[in-house]
């Protein structure tokens, strides 16, 4: 219940700020840009009728987008004094910091869901029409989402430890970036001989990819919904320390 | 439902903020907070309304646990913090009803609610402004509406007059007072007159220790520091004339026939001089109380352990 009023609270302030609609506006013109225009990644030069490029680069725009909606959500209300305003009213921590996650995945997905267009433009673009991966593309869309999600928790993590904007959004972003690929890559080191694959599996990128094959395997979505979880918890663990 | 302080003690790190405290606010009563900035007024209320915990000891509002039953218990505060935050960004009334959405008041209780506390804090004009647009008055009055909203039975305000015009100060002050009706209040402060205007009872804290804890009329007279009178009369009077009444300690020649009478303790020398004036047909012209007595007890109240440089 207080939950739902955070929530509308801080959706209503994307909204009424110009956050929403730049989010919005870059978002679908970097991966519009990427997808139609720019001949390296265009699927008109590439031929084939697949989404890769949005699945591929999205993850990209989003450890920037995301990190720049989630930044304000605790860091301003610190910086402001509101956070002692929200926090001696009846809402518990996680009404809190749940109202702000889901506010900022919301918007996130408002950002997503005008991309249906491009399969709807590939798909009448296809020789012959519908010659399209549609399980994959519906996988890889799961996937994407659950990376929103988890993207999402590690903004609301970074704003929570700082009551600067601009170092949230450097945090998270980074954060963003090091789960993303950077298990990945160091996956690749010798060092890690035959444990490589373990460490490859604590990544974003090893389940990302696994469920954009269009197989949603059970054990994927629980790596995000375990991660989102860590992520919020450790934010529930920081206010509760109250020291700022 | 009333407030209980109980040996209250908060720590930051090696600092004491709060030294083992105790105090009580009455239910239906109205508390004057008063100490010196830094002497622990907001680290006290922060604590009362569950934002930051105590390092020992408890505070209970109706008989409920702060710690134990936080919920409980911040439903029936209404809170005013120091310097006031508000979401800058949001309209006046939306902010009140996101406000009042958050004591769970539904829909159609809420609509008619916000409409009567802006008409209640005199925020009419202003209820389609943004909350930036705002004068620090108005700003002040919204942010009393929103301590109000949920019709609380323990109001906690810090420090809710500072940074006011006088103009604006009044009008706060009145409309505490009018809303304080049926409520347990204690609002902080460092204004002395702001006690005498609002309240009987004062609690003064000191370096996070209680150091006075009483009616302000009672205070006055401990302190032996009675309001010396300044009285003028228009004919030949002598000074040792005015020493000679009772109740008197000294009088002191000003210019002219002006004198500064200074009382004994408790005494009120006033109904003496008059007497005094009557009998001797003199015309007395001017009769003042001083007014810097409230403030000698602030200071002698919270001067009395030396800070260190």
């Amino acid at each position: 219940m207080g939950m739902l009023q955070v929530l509308s609270k801080e959706f209503s302030s994307f909204l009424n700020s110009l956050i929403a609609y730049v989010v919005i506006g870059v978002f679908l013109m970097g991966i519009g840009l990427l997808m139609w225009v720019f001949p390296d990644t265009s699927v008109l030069e590439y031929g084939f009728a697949d989404m890769e490029t949005l699945f591929s680069l999205g993850p990209y725009v989003f450890i920037f987008l995301v990190p720049a909606i989630t930044m304000r959500s605790f860091a301003e209300e610190k910086k402001a004094g509101t956070m002692e305003l929200l926090f001696t009213k009846p809402l518990t921590d996680w009404d809190i910091i749940l109202g702000k996650f889901v506010a900022s995945f919301l918007l996130v997905l408002f950002a997503l869901i005008p991309t249906i267009v491009y399969y709807y433009s590939i798909y009448t673009l296809g020789n012959p029409v519908g010659n399209l991966d549609t399980p994959g593309i519906i996988g890889s869309y799961i996937g994407l989402i659950l990376l929103a999600g988890a993207f999402c928790a590690v903004g609301v993590l970074a704003s929570c430890i700082t009551p600067n904007q601009i170092v949230a959004f450097v945090a998270a972003a980074f954060l963003c970036f090091l789960l993303f690929s950077g298990f990945d890559s160091v996956s690749e080191m010798p060092l890690w001989s035959s444990n490589g694959l373990f460490i490859k599996q604590l990544g974003i990128l090893f389940h990302y990819e696994s469920v954009s094959r269009g197989l949603v395997d059970s054990r994927d979505v629980i790596y995000f919904l375990s991660l989102i979880f860590l992520m919020l918890s450790s934010t529930k663990l920081i206010l509760a320390s109250r020291q700022w | 439902m009333s407030l209980e302080i109980n040996n209250l003690t908060k720590l930051y790190g090696q600092q004491k903020a709060l030294n083992n405290i105790t105090f009580g606010v009455n239910e239906g009563e109205i508390v004057g907070f008063l100490g010196p900035n830094g002497a622990g007024k907001s680290t006290t209320m922060k604590i009362a309304t569950g934002f930051i915990p105590p390092t020992f000891g408890r505070i209970s509002v109706g008989g409920f646990d702060v710690l134990e039953y936080p919920m409980k218990v911040k439903k029936v505060i209404g809170y005013l913090p120091e310097h006031n935050p508000l979401y800058l960004d949001l309209y006046v009334h939306e902010y009140l009803r996101f406000v009042g959405g958050l004591y769970g008041l539904s829909k159609k209780k809420l609509h008619h609610r916000v409409a009567e506390i802006i008409e209640l804090c005199g925020l009419t004009p202003e209820q389609n402004k943004r909350i930036e647009a705002l004068s620090k008055g108005f700003r002040q009055r919204v942010g009393l509406a929103q301590a109000l909203i949920h019709d609380p039975s323990v109001l906690i305000l810090d420090e809710p007059t500072s940074g006011l015009d006088p103009n604006q100060l009044v009008e706060i002050r009145k409309l505490i007072k009018m809303v304080s009706h049926n409520k347990t209040v204690i609002f902080s402060t460092h204004i002395m007159q702001e006690v005498q205007a609002l309240c009987q009872r004062v609690v003064v804290i000191n370096q996070g220790e209680i150091v006075a804890d009483d009616t302000l009329d009672r205070l006055l007279q401990k302190e032996g520091s009675a309001s010396a009178i300044i009285v003028e009369f228009e004919g030949d009077v002598t000074r040792e004339q005015l020493t000679q009444l009772s109740g008197v300690e000294s009088v002191q020649q000003m210019d002219g026939f002006k004198f500064r009478v200074q009382p004994k303790t408790g005494a009120d020398v006033r109904p003496e001089l008059f007497r005094f004036a009557s009998e001797n047909t003199l015309s007395m012209v001017g009769l003042k109380q001083e007014e810097s007595s409230l403030e000698n007890i602030f200071r002698e109240l919270t001067t009395t352990t030396t800070v260190p440089e």
